[in-house]
């Protein structure tokens, strides 16, 4: 099962390496990790895809934990969640076959960041599986590269009153 | 190494990383080599079914190993045996007597000599001395200033340390400070040192390298200390911040190389961060579930000054302790106990490590438990006891491995269900509950599956626990322990006629009242001295347990002796292990430490031997070495030596022994084909001991 993890780490050398190398070396997957930076100078959040049973993550999550400068682990596992994943793609689109990608972009609500003779690029947010559809939509026109970044997320705030009102992409998530 | 140099085809092989490479050949060759969750698993098993297919295709991992660096054109190898590279040193073995012109040779110390570094020793020293004449005149402290201080406020008395370029500036302040300084002969002897002061102790160990070669001797020491939890601070020198990563002279990146073996490292950049790192380094290796940290120190930030108005309070946002543990839990573990009609008390080196033994001998007596402990338990409950299981696991009592096997709860305490205790962990403890008192989390639950977890100090939970549990007489189960004890008790042939090792070892536990410190090295020396001598105390049994570090015992018998002067240090050793850092005799005779050395000298690695033994028909593959005449060699370096061959001198000499008050070498010429039983095949369920019949013979 795939398990989206979040941690909040300081911000010191050394702690991706820190991260990176206890995955590695007690062999558990990665399929994704996402650092950034945070609302607070001294943390960044890194978000971490693992694909385990709950003894595995159970124990990516302790191992995590026990990094010192990693400061709270969390498993959103089983939790409403946004869950975002952002793409880069190029793809061959020669000046006649514009309308008919546009209208794709258009239902992906994706972007046009790119435009040249024979390449539109293209910018495309969204949980895992919506850009794997895109990208697959995408393929027929021939892909020159793609650049993705991973997932990121956030638990959503349940318990309050007041809510976002949902897009459509979150019903996907 | 003669010759070596004029070879083109050589290669230096580090064992351990063969590994991969060994799965990736077989994958390219299509061999049977099935992933096991052991390595050693892995070739012994492929190994077997090469055998048997003899002609066929069908390789072992060991040999496509071996064929494939032969194809390579290695024509000389350099290594050193152990558990997991047997099967290999078996396929070499093979090969060498096929074909003659692969010749192995065999050296013990593939360490390079190092290199000079007068010139730059020069500068460096220039460098402090204008510093040092500047900060006469002002109040502020060098950064080299500032580790002395503040190791001196954290109350460090002891350390251990080299000295090298880099370092130079904390040597200059060292030379003045209230601090007993202890200089090994070789920085891996260092760190052990450190380690066992602290783990005789219970005080942080500290030790100092210089960078590059010296920092990197440390890393045997760190992983051993590591694998242990024991409490450590290493600071290291490096090279000056403007050079980091331009591989300067002596540069290396010990923070890289440390990170999976130390509990937490950083290296200091700026000279106001150096005093607050320093605490945080002692709070981190000494609470919680302890470990070694190692701090990274650049000679410029040594150099420069502190303006002093930097903040040295301890910031860690993401090191948390639970000490309490959960009271729901504590009951829960408490009510499980108490209807329990076969409990078993399964102990680590977390209860000695937190101080809790004497809670831990109260819980048991209260609540009336057998107790079995780990290697590095041993010495927290009284082995005299008639509720002493002794040692569980792999060379385990059968006792305490029968009793763990039919018991319906194990509580486990400061353990970690280690593969050489639980044998085949599916069918561990197969009818058990089992509660599992730990301070660290990611121990709980890691192996098997818990049912009762407590995350906390075991000081704390078992005080709490002894509150809640009633005393039950459990008569039948107490009975059948107490036959289990009488029939499977450990023996050896007290009738044969030459020196047996478990009988020195027997003798030395008589003439000391059970009542000496006693250090290791690794194999059937440490087995023997964990099933023989009987302890009573903790911080007694000084090993190295989760890395079996060959080595360990003459250096951790030196940082023993410092921290305990007034008390008996042995070091019960075997010949190769006391081989490895035999040079430390001459720190012991530095210091007139009167610590005693027992070599138990079967002239083999004798546990790999009894592996060769039992699993690869005898053949002896690079465990047989020639070893020095021990008394010459002792008496050389300005220790007392003796030679023990008869039988009927092995008191005496015991006796004189204990008499000497200079460091003392005993070599004591053993059985060389003694095995160590019962045991655990690695794989086995812990009931499936093979022995057990001689020892019934024995008894
Ligand atoms: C540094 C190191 N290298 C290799 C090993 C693998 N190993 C484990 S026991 C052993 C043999 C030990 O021989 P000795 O010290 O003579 O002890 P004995 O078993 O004969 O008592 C070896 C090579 C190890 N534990 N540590
Ligand atoms: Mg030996």
């Amino acid at each position: 099962m795939k398990h989206i993890i979040s941690a909040l780490v300081e911000n010191k050398p050394g702690v991706l390496a820190h991260v990176a190398g206890m995955f590695a070396a007690r062999g558990f997957n990665i399929d994704s990790l996402v650092v950034g930076r945070t609302e607070d100078p001294d943390l960044s959040r890194m978000t971490i895809v693992v694909i385990g049973d709950d003894r595995i993550v159970e124990q990516v999550r302790k191992q995590l934990a026990k990094i010192i400068p990693v400061v709270k682990v969390q498993d959103f596992v089983g939790q409403p969640v946004v869950a975002r994943d952002l793409m880069l793609v190029a793809v061959s689109c020669s000046p006649e076959q514009r309308p008919e990608l546009l209208s794709l972009i258009e239902v992906f609500r994706a972007k046009v960041v790119d435009i040249s003779q024979k390449y539109i690029m293209i910018e495309a947010s969204g949980p895992e599986d919506k850009i794997e559809a895109f990208i697959n939509m995408c393929k027929p026109y021939g892909i020159k590269s793609v650049a993705r970044t991973g997932t990121i997320a956030m638990p959503r705030y349940e318990k309050t009153d007041i809510r976002t009102p949902r897009t459509e992409d979150d019903k996907e998530s | 190494m003669p010759g070596a140099s004029e070879k083109s085809k050589k290669a230096i092989i580090s064992w351990n990383n063969i590994w991969t490479d060994i799965l990736r050949f077989s994958k390219i060759y299509g061999s049977d080599l099935v992933y096991q969750e052991r390595y050693n698993e892995v070739t012994s098993k492929s190994f077997c079914s090469a055998k048997i297919a003899d002609q066929s295709l069908i390789k072992s991992g060991a040999q496509i190993f071996v064929d494939t660096l032969i194809d390579l054109g290695v024509d000389t190898i350099f290594g050193y045996t152990g558990a997991s590279v047997i099967p290999l040193f078996d396929a070499i073995d093979t090969v060498c007597k096929v074909t003659p012109d692969v010749s192995m040779q065999y050296y013990k110390d593939v360490t390079a000599p190092l290199e000079q570094m007068t010139n730059y020793d020069r500068i460096i020293s220039e460098q402090f001395r204008r510093i040092k004449m500047s900060e006469k005149s002002s109040n502020t402290r060098t950064g080299a200033q500032i580790v002395v201080d503040t190791l001196i406020d954290q109350g460090v008395e002891t350390m251990f340390g080299y000295t090298g370029g880099v370092v130079l500036p904390l040597f200059d302040k060292l030379y003045d400070a209230p601090i007993n300084f202890i200089v090994p002969r070789h920085e891996q002897g260092g760190c052990h040192m450190a380690d066992a002061y602290a783990r005789a102790s219970g005080k942080v160990g500290v030790v100092l390298a210089t960078s590059g070669p010296g920092a990197c001797n440390l890393v045997t020491g760190l992983a051993t200390a590591m694998m242990d939890s024991v409490p450590m601070v290493a600071f290291t020198g490096q090279v000056r911040t403007d050079l980091i990563g331009n591989d300067a002279f002596q540069e290396a990146d010990i923070t890289g190389i440390t990170r999976p073996i130390t509990k937490y490292n950083s290296i200091v950049k700026d000279v106001e961060d150096l005093e607050r790192t320093i605490r945080e380094a002692f709070h981190i290796a000494s609470t919680g579930r302890p470990g070694p940290v190692l701090i990274d120190l650049p000679v410029d930030v040594s150099l420069s000054k502190c303006s002093g108005n930097n903040s040295t309070e301890i910031k860690l946002p993401g090191y948390h302790i639970s000490g309490k543990g959960h009271t729901r839990q504590i009951s829960n573990a408490a009510k499980a106990i108490n209807q329990s009609k076969k409990p078993v008390l399964y102990v680590g080196g977390g209860v000695i490590i937190a101080n809790a033994s004497q809670e831990l001998r109260d819980f048991a007596e209260k609540a009336h438990l057998p107790v079995a402990m780990t290697l590095l338990g041993l010495g927290s409950f009284d082995q005299t006891k008639p509720e002493s299981l002794d040692m569980l696991g792999m060379h385990g009592s059968a006792y305490a491995n029968y009793a763990v096997q039919e018991s319906d709860l194990l509580i486990a305490i400061g353990a970690r269900f280690d593969d050489r205790v639980t044998g085949n962990i599916k069918t561990f403890a197969p009818n058990a509950k089992t509660i599992h008192i730990d301070i660290d989390p990611a121990s709980i639950s890691k192996n098997v599956k818990v049912d009762i977890p407590v995350v906390g100090d075991a000081k704390i939970i078992l005080k709490e626990l002894t509150k809640q549990v009633e005393y039950q007489e459990r008569e039948e189960w107490f009975r059948k322990i107490a036959e289990w004890k009488k029939k499977f008790a450990f023996a050896y042939d007290k009738k044969a006629s030459n020196v047996k090792p478990q009988y020195v070892i027997e003798e030395i536990c008589k003439q000391t009242k059970n009542k000496a410190i006693i250090t290791t090295g690794v194999g059937q020396n440490q087995m023997w001295s964990a099933q023989f001598y009987k302890f009573i105390q903790p911080r007694q049994f000084i090993s190295s347990g989760g890395l079996g570090t060959m080595g360990f015992g003459l250096p951790a018998a030196i940082g023993a002796q410092i921290a305990r002067p007034g008390e008996l240090v042995i070091d019960i050793d075997g010949d190769h292990s006391f081989n490895m850092t035999m040079t430390e005799l001459a720190t012991a005779v530095e210091h007139n430490l009167p610590i005693k050395v027992c070599i138990l000298n079967n002239g083999y690695m004798g546990m790999v031997r009894q592996w060769q033994e039992l699993f690869y028909g005898r053949r002896y593959s690079k465990s047989y070495l020639k070893n020095p005449n021990y008394e010459s060699l002792a008496k050389a370096i300005g220790a007392v030596g003796m030679t023990v061959n008869k039988k009927s001198d092995v008191s005496k000499a015991v006796e004189q022994m204990l008499k000497e008050k200079q460091p003392c070498v005993v070599d004591f010429h053993v059985e060389p084909e003694e095995n160590v039983w019962p045991m655990v095949p690695a794989g086995k369920s812990l009931n499936e001991m093979n022995g057990l019949d001689i020892l019934e013979r024995l008894i």
